[in-house]
């Protein structure tokens, strides 16, 4: 078939065509064979999705593919490395994975044409071509964030930050990992008052300050999931790895995990409006030192903060509790109430547990098109509803589901 | 293949910054990699792309094994073995005992050179098998190779393997498309392989977009099987109950020669050159890639305090029975040839049949409750004996 095309320009345009016309005919054989052998060539390598059930096996098309598959990064990141993960991984019936990662800031930008559609469907219908991301972190505006302690237990927020000029985990060398390592480290050493801290370097850390940080239960492992390791998050473990904390134990960073930093705010108790301050404070203040040396964050308006995973785009944000709710859990209208409130459940142990003992880890469901100020409130909001259907089903009154929340859209 | 720019952005970072941390390291990999040896390779690739990074990738990631003495690389393209000599000749040597950089490696599968191997005791041997790998010319190896390269091998392999005829007449089973019962065959017959769960394969990205383009073809006999896709190119393996290791071997060499020959006319022969004989993806199985042995019950023999050292001087080694990371089971070993380059096939399934008649003899000696002291043999040696060094090479 390439051969008859080759020809075919030949064929015609010397019995019938004028000299002019045979030069864009020929022209034209060229562009459609490059098309076709570019095409042949892709659809030879488009990996086969027929199990897959991912938000990157739902929006790859061979079309798009076929696009894509010659582009890269400036630093050499490309497609089939950032859906490699996806590949090997196709999913499960009921939860829905993204199945796919960024290898650095610009693979947001090179692979847009699959990375925009599965970020619209991910967060439920972000347009990131035509919406903006607000960014909010003046925890100031927050009211009712103190819990009823006897059903909050404790209260935590996290979020992730990416310094702007090193690539991403998936695709960061060793030079690059350390040196996220070092304007991090560099940077904390400058915190002071509550959040003055150390730093535990995977590597180096002593079998004792190993053990303190387990019961601390501040200490992360290599990861171990697939979703993680078939995306090259856990090469070179642990090197350049490690956890810093403030004394106090209530402002905590992971560095080079699945993200180049994630940061954590919490304590016991039901007292998030005080976690979430100290968490906007920590976080100002750091960006502030790595500013100081010439670094920021990787940010803009129509993505938010940029991250590995595409489910952890613009605020990065999640707010969540540990809390008692034995009655409520058993409700059959738990999951649509928990649905209306933007809310998500998860067991005490993290994203893949089960619950214990009636107690739940409740977080926003949400990550882009809002603030963290309108996700934290969100939070409060919805927790303090759960907890007055808690006391309610304690006194025997019966609960309403509430009205769905409105999205951004 | 395009310029690796993901290598040449690497090249703004220093090797200080670049080299990887191995103080808590032991494989071979380790022991070799000086920065000067790092700074040289760096900046190459091969034509493919593949750097020196993705060479000790899986190096890096598995610092050491409890078993075995790991060796901590790969190759990812029959190129790499050129480009990247600095690094790998002196693994190669390490791992094949001295085997040095001008050496030649003898490829001899004509079986017909085998002497004795059809009468280990069926007692004692419960099965015998051959196993080796081969890599197809013009494709790229398992950690590196793009799905469309997979499939073209998988495609290639079918076409020769659907050619064999009488005891070699067989079918393929797809790993994406057997069905259920299939499936459950190829369990019960010990022939369906999983996918690699061992980091050392994982971290050097052999087991990407599985299950695509892998599969299992075996003969009707079930005796002759090949694997498409896993480790290597192709896995061959010869196999049966009992001892006749003779039959084993025989299969293996004249299946092997049919296969060969198919690809050769299709163009794309197997790798191979006269110094390292079959290039495989881990520099441990050049040479022959052949593993040639057997299960054996040897529950007194293994428990002598010499046995160890009887099995070095064999030049055999032991497993358990499930493989390469198991223990032994009931006194059942898996008993091997130790070495792969540097002497031929025929040398090497030799020295199993030797040596494992002689250590069932030892086993039957122990079982009277006599000694063996007079039987414990003298080190075994590959190379002409007419050598000066008489280095275990």
């Amino acid at each position: 078939m390439p051969f008859l095309l080759q020809n075919l320009s030949r064929l015609v345009s010397c019995h019938f065509l004028p000299q002019e016309l045979m030069g864009l005919l020929d022209l034209f054989a060229k562009g459609v064979l490059f098309f076709i052998s570019h095409f042949y060539l892709c659809s030879s390598e488009y990996p086969d999705l027929r199990q897959h059930n991912n938000c990157m096996a739902s929006n790859l098309t061979p079309a798009i593919y076929a696009k894509l598959c010659d582009k890269t990064t400036p630093n050499g990141y490309t497609l089939d490395q950032a859906i490699q993960t996806g590949v090997d991984n196709p999913g499960h019936p009921f939860i829905k994975t993204v199945g796919m990662v960024a290898g650095d800031e610009e693979s947001y930008e090179v692979f847009a044409d699959l990375l925009d559609p599965i970020i619209k469907e991910r967060h439920n219908g972000y347009d990131p071509c035509v919406m903006k991301h607000p960014t909010d972190l003046d925890s100031s505006k927050i009211h009712s964030g103190q819990f009823d302690d006897r059903y909050v237990l404790s209260s935590r927020v996290r979020t992730g930050r990416s310094i702007r000029g090193l690539s991403l985990p998936p695709a960061c060398t060793r030079a690059e990992r350390r040196e996220v390592e070092r304007v991090v480290v560099d940077a904390l050493a400058g915190l002071k008052g509550d959040l003055t801290g150390r730093y535990y370097s995977l590597t180096q850390m002593t079998e004792k300050e190993q053990q303190q940080l387990i019961d601390d239960h501040f200490l992360f492992d290599k990861p171990v999931s697939p979703l993680l390791t078939c995306a090259g998050m856990a090469r070179d473990w642990p090197d350049a790895r490690g956890i810093w904390h403030n004394n106090e134990k209530t402002f905590l960073i992971w560095i080079n995990e699945e993200d180049h930093t994630r940061v954590i705010s919490m304590e016991k108790g039901g007292n998030m409006k005080r976690v979430f301050d100290r968490f906007c404070r920590g976080l100002k203040e750091v960006e502030r030192l790595i500013q100081e040396r010439g670094w920021e964050f990787m940010w803009n308006e129509r993505l938010g903060y940029i991250l590995t995973c595409p489910s952890n785009l613009g605020t990065g944000l999640r707010a969540g509790v540990h809390v008692k709710l034995p009655l409520l859990s058993k409700d059959p209208r738990f999951s649509k109430i928990l649905d209306n409130l933007r809310l998500q459940k998860r067991g005490t142990g993290g994203v893949d547990t089960a619950a214990v003992g009636g107690v739940f880890d409740i977080s926003n469901l949400d990550r882009l098109g809002q603030s963290e100020v309108q996700l934290v409130q969100t939070v409060v909001d919805g927790v303090n509803y759960l907890i007055e259907c808690e006391k309610r089903l304690e006194r025997g009154q019966d609960i309403k589901v509430p009205p769905p929340i409105k999205q951004f859209k | 293949m395009t310029k690796n720019c993901h290598n040449d952005y690497k090249m703004k970072f220093t090797t200080d910054e670049e080299f990887p941390d191995l103080s808590l390291h032991n494989n071979h990999m380790a022991k070799v990699l000086t920065k000067e040896i790092y700074e040289k390779l760096r900046s190459k690739s091969t034509p493919s792309g593949f750097t020196v990074d993705d060479v000790i990738q899986t190096g890096v990631d598995n610092p050491g094994h409890p078993f075995i003495m790991t060796v901590g690389c790969v190759a990812g393209d029959e190129e790499s073995y050129e480009v990247f000599k600095e690094l790998l000749d002196p693994v190669i040597s390490d791992r094949h005992g001295g085997y040095k950089p001008t050496d030649k490696h003898k490829t001899d599968l004509n079986f017909e050179n085998l002497k004795g191997g059809d009468d280990l005791d069926p007692n004692y041997v419960l099965s015998s098998r051959v196993r080796t790998g081969r890599s197809i010319k013009g494709f790229t190896l398992p950690p590196h190779n793009s799905r469309g390269e997979r499939r073209a091998i998988q495609n290639l392999s079918i076409e020769a393997l659907s050619s064999l005829e009488g005891e070699f007449k067989g079918k393929y089973y797809p790993l994406d498309g057997m069905t259920d019962a299939e499936q459950e065959q190829l369990i019960a017959d010990h022939f369906l392989f999983d996918k690699p769960v061992s980091p050392l394969l994982t971290c050097a990205g052999m087991a990407r977009d599985w299950p695509d383009a892998r599969g299992i073809w075996h003969n009707d006999n079930k005796t002759f099987l090949v694997w498409v896709n896993e480790e290597d190119h192709l896995r061959v393996i010869s196999m049966q109950k009992g001892g006749n290791m003779k039959e084993v071997f025989k299969r293996f060499c004249v299946g092997l020669q049919k296969i060969e020959e198919i690809f050769k006319k299709h163009n794309h022969g197997f790798m191979w050159n006269e110094h390292l004989g079959y290039i495989l993806t881990c520099p441990s199985n050049l040479g022959t890639g052949l593993r040639g042995g057997v299960h054996v019950k040897l529950p007194k023999l293994s428990t002598h305090a010499k046995f160890e050292e009887i099995l070095t001087r064999l030049r055999l080694q032991k497993r358990g029975t499930g493989g390469v990371d198991t223990a032994s089971v009931g006194g059942v070993f898996d008993i091997s040839n130790a070495d792969r380059l540097g002497s031929s096939e025929v040398e090497q399934v030799q020295l199993v049949v030797d040596g494992v008649k002689l250590m069932v003899e030892m086993e039957k000696k122990l079982e009277k409750g006599e000694s063996i002291d007079g039987m414990i043999p003298a080190q075994k040696f590959v190379c002409d004996p007419q050598e000066e060094d008489k280095s275990i090479c």
